[in-house]
């Protein structure tokens, strides 16, 4: 297979994490960048992984990337479409995903995400959508993986809200606080791959992308980063995969009148 | 027992000013000839329930007639945020409004709760999460038989629910197909309700017996108005006009141009005007 070197930082992103799905995978799928990566992995790796939408389509399997959680497409190629409060209740509450996708407005370094407000709850600077269904995707799913592209906005020392939470204040305290899932295990970002430290709980570099360097890492991160003993070069997308996600891409911009679905 | 009227009357029979009301569709079917019509009648003082408040709540709470809203995700779907919603929040334009924020499973249990018959919502839900720090009304039980601390939210019990579906029959039954969403919890949970239909046909003899009926003894007020979701879809008669919610977010940005905008498309019109908009999106 051949691999290619001309690629940009979020189609790295959006491959890195279409890598990390399996066969196997239960995945609740986020709109945006995890909608992009999780079909990537069913259109090159893992055909057979289930897919789900909180809009109710279970085994989704989507021609073009929906613009929305609830496009028609979604019911019309999925195994079966549940009612939201089933999805709620029977399977994400159920424990029957393992998978659940977040991005993130803002994300600190123990993976906890702020979609809600940027500033004081009651007088928001900036009043963003909010949840959804991600306070519980957060404790209910499996595993968590989070992607965002790197900015140190967004990447912050303190989170000013928590939507979901991840790793809290880092060490055990998601089992303190009864939640019985891992949390988020993995962090992908358009510049590196990060995973939490086993003990601490901190997101720490495990991987950066080709051409990358750990001043860029650092210089668009609000907290001070660490990286870890074995640093890798994450492998460049091959040709199957960037060809995959581009004729997706451009499948779904001529279906979207020219958005694209991310 | 269902009525057949047009949505004049329905809309007037149905929602009076300082109601609590819940117009729901989970991106698909969302109810904007009724949003329109209760826009034109100009009912104020709504407390507004709804997962997704989207466009329709954007344009009612533009308009002012909103006071409160109750919701889990105040996003335009797929483009971004709700710029009238948040003028309102960040700026009391054109006035303030109260705001109770939920998670979507949260919504979706008290829907379900109401639906039930019941006064709260039991679920796994808001672990470590801030919401329950700033809303009251989340609060927590604990399980009699193994200990286990849960989430509690009171149960929705709107007075009106107004909802899109594909068909109703002469006699008044509703059939709900595709993306379901929370719409027949929503319509059981309220006091009275409002379907929009595509069509009306003779009965639903030929239909499978496991598809989302309501019964016409659940359904107070149904009224045909063909198009009535759009800019949303309907499945199996149009596709979502995803151009229409990009426009939204370049018209929604600026007070002025909403404003113009309302008048020309909204108060100016009725719902007749919406079988004309889904032909150019006809599936």
């Amino acid at each position: 297979m051949t691999i290619l070197s001309d690629f940009t930082p979020n189609e790295m992103m959006t491959i890195a994490a279409a890598r990390a799905l399996s066969n196997e995978d239960v995945c609740f799928v986020g709109i945006g960048a995890p909608s992009a990566a999780c079909n990537v992995a069913r259109l090159t790796h893992a055909p057979d992984i289930t897919l789900i939408y909180e809009s109710g389509t279970i085994g989704t399997a989507p021609n073009v990337l929906p613009l929305s959680i609830g496009d028609g497409e979604l019911c019309e190629t999925a195994v079966t479409t549940v009612s939201v409060p089933e999805m709620f209740r029977y399977w994400l509450q159920g424990g029957r995903i393992s998978i659940g996708f977040l991005g993130a407005a803002q994300l600190d370094r123990f993976g906890n995400i702020n979609t809600t407000v940027i500033g004081d709850y009651h007088k928001p600077k900036v009043r963003l959508p909010g949840g959804g269904g991600a306070p519980e995707i957060a404790s209910s799913c499996k595993e968590v993986f989070i992607t965002m592209k790197q900015a140190t906005r967004g990447m912050v020392e303190k989170i000013d809200f928590y939507t979901s939470f991840g790793h809290g204040e880092g060490g055990n305290h998601r089992e303190r606080l009864g939640i019985k899932t891992k949390g988020p295990t993995l962090l992908i970002t358009d510049l590196a791959i990060w995973k939490p430290d086993p003990e601490t709980k901190e997101f720490t570099v495990v991987s950066m992308h080709r051409g990358v360097t750990r001043d860029k890492v650092q210089e668009t991160c609000g907290w001070k980063v660490r990286f870890s003993d074995h640093l890798e070069e994450t492998p460049p997308p091959t040709e199957l995969e960037l060809t995959t996600l581009r004729e997706l891409q451009a499948r779904t911009e001529k279906a979207h009148g020219g958005k694209k679905g991310h | 027992m269902a009525k057949f009227q047009n949505l004049e009357e329905a809309v007037a029979e149905n929602l009076h000013d300082g109601d609590t009301v819940a117009f729901e569709g989970f991106t698909h079917l969302i109810p904007h000839a009724a949003a329109h019509e209760v826009i034109r009648q100009g009912i104020k003082d709504l407390t507004l329930i709804r997962m997704t408040p989207d466009i329709i709540y954007d344009q009612m709470i533009g308009m002012g007639l909103g006071k409160k809203v109750i919701f889990s995700y105040a996003g335009n779907p797929g483009v971004g945020l709700l710029r009238r919603m948040r003028d309102a929040i960040e700026n009391g334009w054109p006035r303030s409004i109260e705001t109770v924020e939920h998670s979507h499973a949260a919504m979706a249990n008290a829907y379900e709760a109401g639906a039930a018959g019941l006064p709260c919502a039991v679920f796994r839900g808001y672990l470590g999460a801030g919401l329950k720090d700033v809303n009251p009304a989340i609060r927590s039980i604990t399980c009699p038989f193994t200990g286990e601390e849960l989430a509690a939210v009171p149960a929705h019990r709107p007075d009106v629910a107004v909802i899109h579906a594909q068909k109703a029959s002469r006699r008044g039954d509703v059939l709900v197909e595709g993306i379901v969403g929370v719409q027949k919890e929503a319509v059981l949970a309220s006091r009275r309700s409002v379907v929009t239909v595509e069509e009306v046909v003779e009965d639903f003899d030929d239909l499978h017996p496991n598809l989302c009926v309501l019964p016409h003894w659940t359904v107070t007020s149904i009224v045909q108005v063909p198009g009535g979701a759009h800019p949303s879809y309907t499945h199996g008669y149009y596709e979502r006009d995803n151009a229409a919610y990009l426009e939204w977010d370049r018209i929604s940005a600026d007070r002025d141009l909403f404003s113009a905008w309302m008048k020309e498309n909204v108060l100016g019109q009725g719902p007749e005007v919406f079988a004309e908009r889904v032909k150019g999106v006809q599936a």
